[in-house]
């Protein structure tokens, strides 16, 4: 077994042809009323197609703006990114969001006028060339398949547990058959039981039908038992502190936290991670969510 | 003073049947407040007033003494004229505030130019415009449904408005993410999120619309509840003061009703979360 | 394994400079707006025929309005009545909504007849109003009352029902007692409604000062207005309601520097 910058994972399959992502010498600031704000300085990475990387940092230190950047709801200021060597974001090209990376919200941006099924078939029948029959019978199996989910399809979000409206939105996403899966701080919200029956919702998800999968969360332990790389973002300006790869092997289990290996990642990251969050405490800034 | 028994409660926690009765004896006991007063104080502001029974024999009678009835014809012709002036206006002002709301709430060059005007016009109660609009319009009967209309399309617009500013960003990017263009947005987005506000502002709209016209009706118009009051109170025909008033409140209230009632058909999804939150 | 490591220094931030832009679009509207009607005026359009134009208003308000004692004590006859009317609305109806929200026996007998007695417009209470007061003033501010009463009452109802009973409970097995319960927890969660009822209450209430001065009075800017449409004075009726529009401003600025010194709290 060699080793590479990212751990090949053994089980997963062959890496898909897309979803590739070059961020180069990304910038953004911001102008509020004549006070130049850099959220972002200088950020460079590189994710080959395939890849589970989770983006880690203190508050404030541009994840969001990053994720943003990559999904196409703003611009960086200077700097490119590249989506399978097309040129995605820039400063003169306009934001442009898309099904080719899909984005699952933190506060969940499931409609609440529109039931299950209409929600999940939203993307295909917005794109066209499908029927909405197709549709639906697409929606019906993949639901069924995480986890029986075919069984609510006429109800509505609010009648929902928030893991079942997690779920629902996550394959919201998946459906449209995206290059890059963009999850800002899914989990968030929930309860320790029910946030680890979603990773490994997620990893079932991942290791059936392998995307880039861009994780954005401020949970260590979160981020180390789900991807192959863990980018430590320094607080603001933001830019790439530390580029961990996690060797573990898949599928993980929850058994694994306790072994040397992890325990060994997670004192790296944590002392990273702190020492960004004191210095920015030092620095006086405010706590943002 | 709150007391023990008095911890802030909802009303469910009293039996329906215990409630029902208490409205009953509530309504008996106004009644008699209000007969009480009128033949038995001694103060002659009162005793110039109708008694209730005399309100309700005069409402019932098939030959009412001042001719107004719900066996007359009149009766309806009055009810018929302020319903449908409220109604005109109400739909104009829904047909014109819906949009223009959810164009300012959804796009902010129209709020920046339509804002400014619209607040210029908005402190001026409706009602101050009846004499202009008289002057404008060919005729009475116009100018009481345009100043109706006024009330209800400021409050229409400004609930429309304030419903789309209400919905989350993340909708936006959510739709924008799977594939919808503008006009979808709009559509999928934009008027479902605002669906809740603008019910509510459509039954404010309406009672500010009977509101309004009452006061339209009583200044300048023939036929209509609020001309009939003022004609009965200049004709010394005290009961159909009441019975005008009484009609007003019953015919106000089913139309809010109705609206309300459309409103819950069309968001069945807010039903389920109110639902779960209850 | 292989990582990188990287450390950057912040850059200092610039002295924050206040712009402040001028708000042409709307400017534009409103300027449009007196542009539309002075043209209106101008080309004779139908409805327009009498109408004066926005200089004539201007000219007329500050020749004859401006300095006359009688215009500015229409302003102030009127504006007596707004706030008797709408403070008498206060007094009666804060108790009165806290009332409905605490006693459930209470509400179960009166709230009936309360809700029966709302959705008959103010105004139409006009005829018996003056039927039952002695004097035309008594009769006006009783209708004021009315008109800013249901609301308030039905607002700061609303507001106690909003409190959960949870948190009265909690207060109690703390030891509270109830007069610390009422201040601790009910004032705070009443007041926002208590506001809420007074911005929407003022505007109500100038609707109906104004009506009923047409109606049923001899003074005030209502009247006024309603004088030059009687007498074909149609300047005169566009300077009443001018004045009108910005007395109920004067007063909506008045009500909300009164809820910012309720709610200290609030941005």
């Amino acid at each position: 077994m060699t080793t590479t910058a990212s751990h090949p994972p053994e089980d997963l399959g062959p890496r898909p042809q897309t979803g590739g992502l070059g961020i180069a010498n990304v910038s953004k600031v911001y102008d509020p009323e004549g006070r130049a704000v850099v959220a972002l300085d200088d950020f460079s990475l590189d994710v080959e197609a395939g890849d589970f990387v989770a983006i880690v940092g203190p508050s404030g230190c541009g994840k969001s703006t990053l994720l943003n950047i990559l999904a196409g709801f703003d611009t960086p200021t200077s700097g490119e990114v590249l989506l399978d060597g097309v040129p995605l974001a820039g400063p003169d090209l306009a934001p442009r969001p898309g099904p080719d990376r899909v984005v699952v919200f933190q506060q969940g941006a499931l409609f609440p006028w529109m039931t299950v099924l209409g929600n999940v078939t939203y993307g295909l029948l917005k794109q066209g060339g499908v029927s909405r029959r197709e549709a639906e019978a697409r929606a019906i199996t993949l639901l069924a398949e995480s986890g029986k989910l075919d069984r609510i399809a006429d109800a509505y979000p609010a009648q929902l547990s928030s893991g079942m409206q997690r779920r629902v939105e996550i394959i919201r996403a998946l459906i449209n058959d995206p290059r890059v899966l963009l999850l800002d701080e899914p989990f968030r919200a929930m309860d320790t039981v029910n946030k680890s029956t979603m990773h490994r919702h997620l990893l079932e998800l991942y290791s059936r039908n392998r995307k880039t999968i861009v994780f954005i969360t401020h949970d260590l332990e979160e981020a180390l038992f789900l991807a192959d790389r863990v980018i430590v973002m320094t607080t603001r300006p933001g830019t790439l502190k530390m580029d961990i790869a996690v060797n573990l092997p898949r599928p993980r289990k929850r058994e694994m936290m306790a072994s040397d290996a992890y325990l060994a990642l997670r004192e790296k990251a944590v002392f990273a991670v702190s020492e960004e969050a004191k210095r920015a405490f030092e620095r006086g800034e405010r706590e943002m969510a | 003073m709150p007391t023990d028994a008095a911890i802030p409660v909802r009303t469910t926690s009293l039996l329906p049947n215990r409630r029902t009765w208490l409205a009953a004896l509530g309504f008996a006991g106004f009644i008699l407040a209000w007969y009480a007063a009128v033949h038995w104080s001694p103060f002659a502001a009162f005793n110039r007033l109708p008694d209730p029974f005399e309100v309700v024999v005069e409402w019932t009678s098939s030959d009412p003494y001042y001719g107004i009835s719900i066996f007359t014809a009149d009766y309806y012709t009055h009810i018929f004229y302020s319903t449908y002036r409220a109604l005109a206006a109400f739909g104009l002002a829904v047909l014109l505030g819906v949009p223009l709301g959810i164009f300012m709430g959804w796009k902010p060059g129209v709020r920046a130019y339509a804002g400014s005007l619209l607040s210029l016009l908005r402190p001026v109660p409706p009602l101050a415009w009846v004499p202009i609009a008289i002057l404008v319009f060919p005729g009475v009967e116009p100018a009481v449904i345009f100043v109706t209309f006024l009330v209800a399309f400021f409050a229409t617009t400004m609930n429309t408005l304030v419903g789309v500013r209400a919905i989350p960003q993340d909708y936006y990017r959510a739709a924008a993410c799977l594939g919808a263009s503008n006009r979808d947005v709009l559509f999928d987005v934009v008027i479902p999120g605002a669906m809740p506000s603008i019910f509510t502002g459509l039954q404010i709209a309406m009672g500010a619309a009977w509101f309004s016209l009452v006061a339209g009706e009583m200044i300048a118009a023939q036929y209509g509840l609020g001309f009939l009051i003022w004609e009965s109170y200049s004709l010394i025909q005290y009961p159909t003061i009441v019975i005008g008033m009484a009609t007003l409140g019953l015919v106000g209230y089913l139309s809010s009703a109705a609206v309300r009632l459309v409103g819950r058909r069309l968001m069945a999804w807010h039903e389920q979360r109110l639902g779960m939150a209850g | 394994m292989k990582d990188a490591t990287v450390a950057t220094t912040s850059p200092a931030l610039p002295r924050p400079r206040r712009a402040r832009r001028l708000d042409w679009r709307g400017t534009s509207s409103v300027v449009g707006f007196f542009l539309a009607w002075q043209l209106a005026v101008t080309f004779s359009l139908p409805g327009f025929t009498d109408i004066p134009t926005p200089w004539e208003v201007l000219v007329t308000f500050v020749r004859d309005f401006l300095f006359s004692a009688n215009y500015w004590s229409s302003w102030l006859v009127s504006f007596q009545r707004v706030f008797l009317g709408f403070f008498l609305a206060q007094i009666i109806g804060i108790p009165l909504g806290l009332f409905f929200g605490t006693h459930a026996t209470f509400r179960a007998l009166v709230l009936p007849v309360f809700e029966m007695m709302r959705p008959i417009p103010p105004l139409a209470w006009v005829p018996l109003s003056i039927l039952f007061w002695p004097t035309t003033e008594a009769s006006i501010v009783f209708i004021t009352f009315i008109g800013a009463f249901f609301i308030i009452t039905i607002n700061v109802f609303e507001g106690v029902r909003s409190i959960r009973p949870e948190h009265v409970w909690l207060a109690r097995s703390l030891g509270a007692g109830t007069l610390r319960i009422f201040r601790r927890i009910m004032i705070p969660a009443v007041v926002p409604s208590i506001a809420v009822g007074m911005t929407l209450g003022i505007a109500v209430t100038w609707n109906v000062v104004i009506a009923a001065e047409m109606i049923a009075s001899d003074s005030g800017l209502g009247r006024l207005t309603w004088e030059g449409y009687v007498s074909s004075t149609p300047t005169i009726v566009i300077v009443g309601m001018i004045s009108i529009g910005l007395a109920g401003y004067l007063s909506t600025m008045i009500v909300d520097w009164i809820e910012s010194r309720m709610m200290p709290w609030k941005q």
